[in-house]
């Protein structure tokens, strides 16, 4: 049984996220087994030059969208144009990156097409002809793996930094210029502007290395260290519960249940106790380095290395012997 | 103004899950459950905007769950909203996401409402998707993980910070329209003990699927969960130990590069 896939390319500031390969390798998985063909689909301003980055990975097509009024990210005018184009092209799964956007179009584009929608997948692969995705629950305490029941088209929307990314097969895709029919006047919500955190730094649920801080930071001032420690690996800066709720971080940096959920290739704990909550949203780190007095601190158990000491001695140890071999 | 809040029972985010023996769900025994907390911002930022637009406005809570919940949706009583639906069926207790939207959908058409206020997901299935889904059945449009919501002078209109990788979105929005919330929105108040006994004397309209005009559950499983599992283990912790601090931090950087190679 062949699975067609259409891969949606998010575009944000003119470049398409990297996580597209991610999804493209996974289509490339689920249509694999049975001979179908993957498709992307690129919405919003400068979408075309967009597309140029992924002509040479064996897609069938790219259906480009850059009509003016999608200029600005909408839920609807967006979720009108997969709408029709999984109308038009009838694929069996619909594969979105499970980021703001993703996660705000995919359950939208679900509905409208009256089809399965799973959200914030880890892992997909194709058994019995079907997909099966894998998922965390309560925070990823425990996880489900789950099938669609019947034809209905499925939206997926899959965490960064999970699937491996595809590798380009050369050649050239044909793309497709889509014309959305939509109009100003069909958005009732629309994005008028963007408003950058500051700081300058990755966002944590982007960032490849997270040094992160709890309650033990004892005082906002004293992030400063953990921000030359990220800034030296380019990374970015997370906080505790406990840390923000003490008014040592802001809330966009939080990792952890009630935070982001984040899934770096390292991730720098820094007196950070290992909260049950916390763990939950950073457990999947590649490799977790926990700096903490208390040798039963829980953060050990899930810790890849561990340093017992004063996190206000070995931080700033650590950031001057990084910067002796980078 | 006409404001729903939604509200779930959650196992507390504290709480340890464990798979039960038969392999089809979580232990629910010795489980503390609370208001999910996403929820609790938006039941603040509706009884903010009633106590800002004054008049008739009226904060309806709207539930779909156990029995066990009313305990719950007291406490948003007592917090200050008006009253509450409590849709409580049988045949509701494990449902489709495309099913609960419907069930939803319907108590807010009958209800009316000019704003729906909803956590950008609940911390147990933690799907993300219910309350969309139902904004396209209702027709109106959504607004996701809320920071900032402020209502434009003519009540037909609202701004909203949307969260974002590395910022914030500003949406403009008319209403109706199905705003769910993100910490950082606002600070839930407690309830206060006149509140507490307020709430007593609110409320509560508890309804089954045939009570809402549902023939039997609306609509079938659209998937199917083949397995629940635990995280795997982790590999084990390597304590990096020196006599000075300064060798066990040169101890570590070399494992990052040599052994894990991650910089």
């Amino acid at each position: 049984m062949a699975n067609d896939i259409l891969v949606f390319g998010e575009v944000r500031g003119g470049v398409l996220k990297k996580m597209t390969k991610e999804l493209i390798g996974a289509a490339r998985l689920l249509a694999g087994a049975g001979g179908g063909s993957v498709d992307a689909l690129v919405i919003g301003a400068g979408a075309g030059a967009a597309a140029e980055g992924v002509r040479n990975f064996g897609l069938r097509k790219i259906t480009v969208a850059d009509d003016e009024p999608l200029h600005s990210y909408s839920t609807e005018g967006y979720a009108k144009v997969l709408a029709d184009v999984v109308t038009r092209d009838k694929p069996s799964y619909v594969l979105l990156g499970a980021t703001a956007m993703g996660r705000d179009l995919g359950p939208r584009v679900a509905a409208r097409i009256d089809g399965v929608m799973f959200s914030d997948c880890v892992d997909v692969r194709v058994d019995g002809g079907q997909c099966v995705a894998r998922r965390p629950v309560y925070s990823g305490k425990v996880y489900v793996e789950l099938v669609r029941a019947g034809e209905r088209p499925n939206v997926i929307t899959v965490r960064p930094n999970n699937m491996p990314p595809a590798v380009a097969t050369g050649g050239s895709t044909p793309v497709v210029a889509h014309s959305s029919g939509v109009t100003r006047e069909m958005v009732r919500a629309l994005v008028a502007g963007i408003i950058p955190l500051e700081g300058g730094r990755p966002d944590v649920t982007e960032a490849d290395v997270i040094v992160s801080g709890g309650r033990a930071m004892k005082d906002k001032a004293n992030f400063k260290m953990l921000e030359e420690l990220a800034d030296l690996l380019g990374g970015a800066v997370g906080a505790s519960r406990a840390a923000v709720d003490s008014g040592f971080a802001p809330h966009p940096i939080q990792v952890g249940q009630t935070g982001k959920i984040v899934n770096p290739k390292l991730y720098v704990a820094c007196g950070i106790s290992g909260a049950i909550q916390h763990l939950a949203g950073m457990r999947t780190s590649k490799v977790i380095v926990a700096i903490n007095k208390d040798p039963n601190a829980p953060i050990f158990e899930r810790a890849t290395y561990g340093i017992v000491g004063d996190l206000f001695e070995v931080v700033p140890l650590l950031t001057e012997e990084l910067k002796k071999v980078l | 103004m006409k404001i729903i809040a939604l509200l779930k029972r959650v196992p507390d985010t504290e709480a340890k899950i464990l798979i039960n023996p038969e392999g089809t769900g979580i232990k629910e025994d010795g489980i503390k459950f609370v208001i999910n907390p996403y929820d609790e911002y938006a039941v603040e930022e509706a009884l903010r905007l009633k106590e800002k637009t004054g008049g008739d406005g009226k904060v309806t809570v709207v539930c779909m769950g156990p029995e066990e919940s009313t305990e719950l949706i007291r406490t948003a009583l007592a917090m200050g909203a008006d009253d509450a639906v409590h849709v409580c069926d049988a045949a509701l207790a494990k449902p489709d996401a495309f099913v609960s939207a419907a069930v939803l959908a319907k108590v807010a058409k009958d209800e009316g409402f000019d704003i729906i206020f909803c956590g950008k997901q609940a911390i147990d299935d933690d799907m993300a998707q219910v309350h969309s889904i139902m904004a396209e059945m209702l027709d109106v449009p959504q607004v996701n993980v809320a920071v900032a919501f402020e209502i434009a002078a003519d009540r037909a209109r609202a701004t909203i910070r949307r969260r974002i990788e590395g910022g914030d979105e500003r949406v403009e929005t008319s209403l109706p329209a199905v705003i769910s919330c993100e910490k950082g929105l606002n600070e839930p108040r407690y309830a206060s003990l006149p509140g507490i006994m307020k709430a007593k004397k609110k409320e509560i309209r508890r309804k089954t699927l045939a009570d809402l005009g549902f023939p039997g559950v609306p609509g079938e499983a659209r998937s199917r969960i083949t397995r629940w599992f635990p995280l795997p283990k982790s590999g084990g912790v390597k304590m990096v130990q020196a006599d000075e601090p300064r060798d066990a931090a040169k101890e570590l950087v070399r494992l990052l590069r040599e052994e894990a190679k991650v910089i």
